[in-house]
């Protein structure tokens, strides 16, 4: 009943629009990249300072000077630009990236989102650029499990988790539903085949309404 | 004559100063100026305060120079990687300080650092815990913080070509944080893969004016190495 990993991101994938400039956050969302439409021309931005990158470099041709945000080498696209991280972040806060696609580890129903951080007392704290995606790009989708894997909602009334931004989050890919992110809290625009909304509504640990 | 080709990266080094701010380019490895972190390691100046994007990978380059004991703090946005072995070992053991920085406001306070900025704000970490103690305010309806520039003594950037005027031109995702630490020290040494002819860059291309740079190291090709 649950989607794959990689229906949800083929779900996500046929949401972006051509001619879309968008970041792919690490993890997940970069298996969005192999679902793009072939006739779409979609421009990604690497935040390491690549717009115009292309897929995962093929075994024998990596060069390590040229590499994605999680440090995979990858490939350019014809029409490609390199530039450097004050300008990529500008990219990203200056509202000129069109949509972001981030993981999380929940999403409150105002939108918030917690990604960064579990709060863990023996972790490394690390955030990278999470936080500039996240209240930068004009819209940023979440794609995550609806609940975690000892089955709670991943979607909540308000974030356990240290925030990586306020109400920035507007809709949500998991592998139940599409949800909305609304002033009136989260709307469940599509869920999978066998579940009722019912059953959605019940896994999902804030008030949940429908189309 | 203006000549700022040091024929050795020692040479280029030799007056770093214990207690000195630098910043060296790369993120993850790309971009890492490892020749210019070998000699600076080889130096032997201590009480360093380090800003990089990450805190070192495997045992080589910047972890090896945090593996001297010589780096009293870090200033970065993703400590924690699959080989930050490393940092992570003198970080639980509370033997360096870290400040995380969205990487975003690292990049801009470097850059602020070097534009002569006071401070500046951004809505990068409003409302989460990197924001505490930070001054906010709401400017047309949206919540910013106030961050303050960061500039170093000394910046080591890698880069790909150079003349002996400064000018500086990268490679691909090796150019990351290099030209933005470029402008934000007193001393930026750059270590090149070639020092080529000066008139030979194409002056549309130059990434780094040569007025950003005081040093410059040919060290042969490094192209697409991981460390």
């Amino acid at each position: 009943m649950k989607l794959t990993r990689d229906q949800l991101a083929a779900r996500v994938a046929r949401d972006i629009p051509d001619g879309a400039y968008v970041n792919l956050g690490i993890g997940l969302p970069t298996l969005v990249a192999n679902h793009l439409p072939a006739d779409r021309e979609i421009v990604l931005q690497s935040e390491n300072g690549i717009l115009g990158m292309g897929p995962i470099a093929p075994k024998g041709s990596e060069d390590y000077d040229l590499i994605n945000a999680g440090k995979q080498p990858v490939t350019m696209r014809p029409g490609a630009a390199f530039f450097h991280h004050a300008d990529s972040f500008a990219m990203m806060r200056g509202g000129h990236l069109d949509i972001c696609v981030l993981g999380a580890f929940q999403v409150s129903a105002n939108g918030d989102l917690a990604n960064w951080r579990t709060g863990a007392s023996d972790a490394i704290p690390a955030v990278g650029g999470a936080m500039d995606l996240a209240i930068g790009a004009k819209q940023v989708f979440v794609m995550m499990e609806h609940e975690t894997s000892s089955g709670e909602s991943k979607l909540v009334n308000s974030c356990a988790y240290p925030l990586t931004g306020i109400g920035c989050v507007v809709r949500v890919y998991t592998d139940l539903a599409v949800i909305d992110v609304t002033p009136s809290g989260f709307i469940a625009r599509e869920w999978v085949d066998g579940l009722s909304f019912e059953e959605l509504a019940r896994r999902t640990a804030a008030p949940l309404q429908r189309d | 004559m203006i000549d700022k080709v040091f024929s050795t990266p020692q040479q280029a080094l030799a007056d770093v100063g214990d207690g000195s701010t630098v910043l060296i380019s790369g993120f993850g490895t790309a971009g890492i100026p490892s020749i210019l972190i070998d000699s600076l390691i080889e130096q032997g100046a201590r009480d360093l305060t380090v800003v990089n994007n990450n805190a070192g990978n495997g045992d080589s380059g910047l972890a090896a120079l945090l593996k001297t004991g010589r780096v009293r703090k870090i200033i970065c946005s993703f400590p924690r990687q699959v080989d930050s072995h490393v940092f992570d070992s003198l970080y639980r053991s509370g033997k360096i300080e870290l400040e995380l920085v969205p990487q975003g406001n690292l990049a801009e306070r470097i850059r602020a650092g070097g534009a002569g900025i006071g401070a500046f704000y951004t809505p990068t970490a409003f409302g989460t815990e990197l924001a505490k103690g930070k001054e906010s305010r709401q400017i047309d309806g949206r919540n910013y913080i106030l961050e303050h520039p960061i500039r170093g003594d000394v910046a080591l950037v890698k880069a790909l070509k150079g003349d002996r005027w400064g000018n500086l031109l990268y490679r691909m995702t090796a150019r990351n944080f290099g030209p933005v630490m470029a402008t934000a020290a007193r001393c930026t040494i750059a270590q090149v893969d070639e020092v080529v002819p000066l008139g030979s860059l194409d002056p549309e291309c130059i990434v780094t004016p040569g007025i950003f740079v005081k040093r410059v190291v040919a060290v042969g090709n490094m192209r697409g190495l991981t460390a």
